[in-house]
């Protein structure tokens, strides 16, 4: 019998009656990593490594039953050992490695292969099957070296101070934006949204080290902020604050910014493929790595991916998962797509 | 190619016309001028030599990468644009390059009459040194058009705020007939071979279409009323004993009309006339889809000539006595049109008859039988008016008749491309034929962005079946799509193709056993023939 099956609550192992990432309320979940669509209120327990647990129960509630995990470490659930491998999608993230009378699984969650400068870095996990997304799963998503992302950030920002704009970067208030954070920090100040500086305080005392940032309060002012980096939350994007500010310019960090089409449909003034999740090269080198007979493709473009998995002799299933709701919104419409058509 | 690969990101970057106008103007502030000749070249149309089929770009794009063909296609599905799919899957560049823009197309030029591999280590070699924002212009140097939202006149305006010359001036020279791959940019944008040159054309004055009542217009003899024709606009040229004949896509399309040629030796030189090709039989205006057999032909048979004969329509006269005429009010100038050629019945070119009416009440009767004569309806043209460049409001009005309407329902759905290459924004209409259903247009516009994302996400709840990018999908949504017109169609199934299709609401209120039927549509077709 196979040690994961996908049911309407998500991923199940039915020998340890456990969840990962259910998406509906059961008894056990066992969490990847503190993003919305990845971990929901109501489960009785949780399962999540060290660094996830204050972060969840900042977002979600402080009553949460939560145990904790280190990478590396294991617990054993009716027989099946259950051990956490870093992931590198987001601070804490990890992939879930499922043992059972020697057949051996792994749920990546969300990963992406290169090292930002704040997650630990992404390990690969020999095992028999592997669950991946593929988010960016079609071959004309490669990302560059973050270096030359950030330095083309760090120019643009140069270039709006010198002209009297205030540079607005959009960026989820989890993983993201402590990532440009850390790359960003240099002379220029970094101000952040309430939602960020709150995620901040919590990361920093799990024993994180962020560069220093100001938090934005209503008694900042504008030609503060006009000389700095501004960082705020998507739902930020078009609201009248942004408006308000001394000829503002935004900035989207997100991986789709590889591709013209989404960078003009976002009507944003600049756009930056950063993305937290692997592009092509990685998902092939990722699942390589694992030496997994079976792939289970979840949320991204699942059915290109597993096809191309399938020609290159790794069996591949597409797996409908509600993975993939936190991205972009015109993520959503792709995931959404992958999900009805199943 | 570096600034050029910059300035098309900025232009791309910014919805504001001001953004873009200061873009261009810095473009043009430090660009190389051989570059900036290109560059004008290229935003209007003007297309470089292009020694490669973009098929061969693909395929050799495909073996490098070894990506796999549907892959690819997968990936255009995602990316909606051909040369940046290609530049995007290409592994990293392994040099640099600071070869200049014109240095690339005088290169590809060069590749002319070239063998393949010739052409093909050529294109591999660039594509090696250039990143992918170069990449994915080069490829649009080979096999795209540069649609970026940069109209003429926003070029016009940025070099006439760069160069301090004045912008009709400048209008004039970038659209007339010169070679980018000889002329400089001095020469250029001074218009020195607008004078030296006999074909060139003039700007055409467009009109706006009407929305209020006519009535608002004033006193009707103020206006002249013409039928509006669905032909090919085009200016006849006739300079120094030499005849042009213009298209409005500034294409000169003089051999594709021998019937007019006989027009050299009946206007004098200095004389331009504004009008529009119609497909003419026994006097009576036939459908845009016969005159569809006469255009963008190299070379035209005598049963082409037979079976869809054209009539040149005119309706302005632009220069006279090889003076620039479009000052004089309107009523001067159709005055010059009726002395000039008045006479020159039974042949192939016309003056578009005026019609005479006393009251607006009159004019709107006479609208309503537009189309027994293949009209669209009503020009108003004020008589006072002057012959502006392009378009502008208030002396120059369409009123075309209310289209045609039927309600179809959508079966199939494709995403976009461009702006919309995540959305399900392209359709396929059907209609009723008995039991099954029979697709009759495909339409993409008329829809409001919160509209499309409904759609979308019925598309992606309905989808029965998919097909690459095509989802074929629930028949259950309605739609009115408004046309033009209607026309016989070997290559449709349903027998007939209707023109301009597009979307005019969706009809929510309709369920799909609702729709219109195939025999409707028979019916139609057979009363316009």
């Amino acid at each position: 019998m196979a040690l994961i099956e996908f049911t309407k609550r998500g991923i199940y192992c039915k020998q340890g009656n456990f969840y990962v990432d259910p998406w509906w309320p059961v008894d056990y979940a066992v969490t990847t990593h503190g993003h919305s669509d990845h971990v929901r209120f109501g489960n009785k327990y949780y399962l999540c490594h060290t660094l996830t647990k204050p972060i969840i129960k900042r977002r979600i509630s402080e009553d949460l039953n939560v145990e904790t995990l280190e990478y590396g470490e294991s617990i054993t659930r009716n027989g099946v050992n259950i051990s956490f491998f870093p992931a590198g999608h987001i601070i804490g993230s990890a992939q879930v490695r499922l043992e059972y009378k020697g057949e051996i699984c792994v749920i990546s969650g969300d990963y992406k292969i290169e090292d930002d400068g704040i997650t630990t870095p992404f390990e690969p996990v020999k095992c028999h099957s592997f669950v991946s997304e593929s988010t960016f799963g079609l071959p004309v998503y490669k990302w560059q070296k973050q270096e030359i992302v950030f330095k083309g950030i760090k120019n643009w920002v140069n270039d709006n101070i010198n002209q009297q704009k205030t540079s607005v970067l959009i960026a989820y208030s989890l993983g993201k934006a402590q990532r440009l954070i850390k790359n960003l920090a240099g002379d220029t100040p970094i101000y952040v949204h309430n939602s960020i500086a709150n995620l901040n305080e919590v990361i920093i005392e799990a024993g994180v080290h962020l560069p220093k940032t100001i938090r934005i309060t209503p008694e900042t002012t504008k030609d503060e902020l006009q000389k700095g980096i501004v960082i705020v939350p998507p739902a930020m994007r078009d609201s009248r604050w942004i408006k308000n500010l001394s000829h503002p310019v935004t900035g989207i960090c997100s991986g789709w910014m590889q591709v013209r089409a989404h960078r003009r449909w976002q009507s944003a003034d600049a756009g930056f493929a950063l993305s937290d999740h692997a592009d092509w090269p990685g998902l092939m080198e990722a699942i390589t790595a694992t030496g997994a007979e079976k792939v289970y493709v979840t949320h991204g473009f699942t059915a290109a991916f597993s096809r191309f998995l399938n020609d290159e002799g790794i069996e591949a299933a597409e797996v409908l998962t509600r993975f993939g709701q936190e991205d972009d919104e015109e993520n959503k419409v792709d995931l959404a797509e992958q999900n009805e058509n199943k | 190619m570096k600034r050029f690969a910059k300035l098309i990101q900025q232009l791309e970057l910014s919805n504001k016309t001001n953004d873009k106008i200061a873009a261009l103007v810095d473009y043009f502030n430090y660009a190389d001028d051989k570059d900036k000749v290109w560059v004008i070249a290229l935003f209007t149309g003007k297309k470089p030599k292009r020694p490669i089929k973009s098929a061969l770009l693909k395929y050799w794009a495909i073996e490098i990468t070894q990506t796999p063909e549907w892959l690819f296609a997968e990936s255009y599905a995602n990316v909606g644009d051909l040369s940046e799919t290609i530049a995007l899957l290409l592994p990293p560049a392994e040099n640099t390059s600071d070869f200049q823009l014109h240095k690339w197309i005088e290169d590809l030029h060069d590749l002319e009459g070239k063998d393949d591999e010739t052409k093909k280590d050529f294109i591999l070699n660039a594509w090696n040194k250039l990143e992918t924002q170069e990449r994915f212009i080069f490829n649009k140097l080979i096999s795209g058009n540069f649609r970026i939202g940069v109209s003429n006149k926003m070029l016009v305006n940025a070099l006439a705020k760069q160069s301090s010359l004045d912008s009709a001036q400048i209008m004039h020279s970038i659209m007339g007939k010169w070679n980018p791959y000889e002329i400089t940019f001095h020469e250029l944008i001074n218009g020195i071979h607008v004078n030296t040159d006999n074909s060139w054309p003039y700007p055409f004055c467009l009109a706006y279409a009407l929305e209020q009542e006519p009535e608002k217009l004033g006193d009707i003899a103020e206006w002249q009323a013409e039928w509006k024709w669905d032909g090919i606009r085009g200016q006849i040229v006739k300079r120094n004993g030499e005849l042009f004949i213009w298209s409005r896509g500034e294409e000169l399309v003089t051999e594709q009309f021998p019937e007019l040629h006989f027009m050299i030796d009946v206007l004098p030189d200095g004389v331009v006339l504004d009008g529009e090709i119609l497909a003419v039989q026994d006097k009576q205006v036939l459908s845009f889809s016969t005159l569809q057999q006469r255009l963008n032909r190299k070379t035209i048979s005598k049963k082409q000539l037979d079976d869809a004969p054209i009539v040149f329509f005119v309706y302005d006269i632009l220069e006279y006595e090889a003076q620039d005429f479009r000052e004089e009010p309107l009523s001067i100038r159709r005055h010059t049109l009726e002395q000039l050629i008045g006479d020159l019945d039974e042949s192939p070119v016309m003056i578009s008859p005026i019609i005479n009416c006393s009251s607006w009440e009159e004019l709107a009767d006479l609208r309503q039988t537009s189309r027994s004569i293949n009209s669209e309806g009503i020009m108003l043209k004020k008589l006072s008016s002057h012959y502006h460049s392009g378009r502008k409001r208030g002396d120059w009005w369409k009123w075309k008749i209310n289209p045609y309407t039927v309600d179809a329902v959508m079966i199939y759905a494709q995403k976009g491309s461009g702006r919309r290459a995540n959305f399900f924004t392209d359709y396929t209409f059907a209609v009723r034929d008995g039991e099954n259903l029979v697709t009759i247009a495909k339409a993409y516009s008329g829809l409001t962005d919160k509209e499309i994302k409904e759609v979308n996400a019925f598309v992606n709840r309905n989808a029965i079946e998919k097909f690459g990018p095509v989802r074929t999908v629930k028949p259950e949504l309605v739609f009115e799509i408004a046309f033009e017109g209607i026309a016989e169609s070997k290559r449709h199934k349903a027998g007939l193709a209707l023109r301009f299709p597009r979307i005019l609401r969706w009809r929510k209120d309709k369920k799909a056993d609702e729709i219109n039927t195939l025999e409707d549509l028979r019916q139609l077709l057979q009363s316009t023939l």
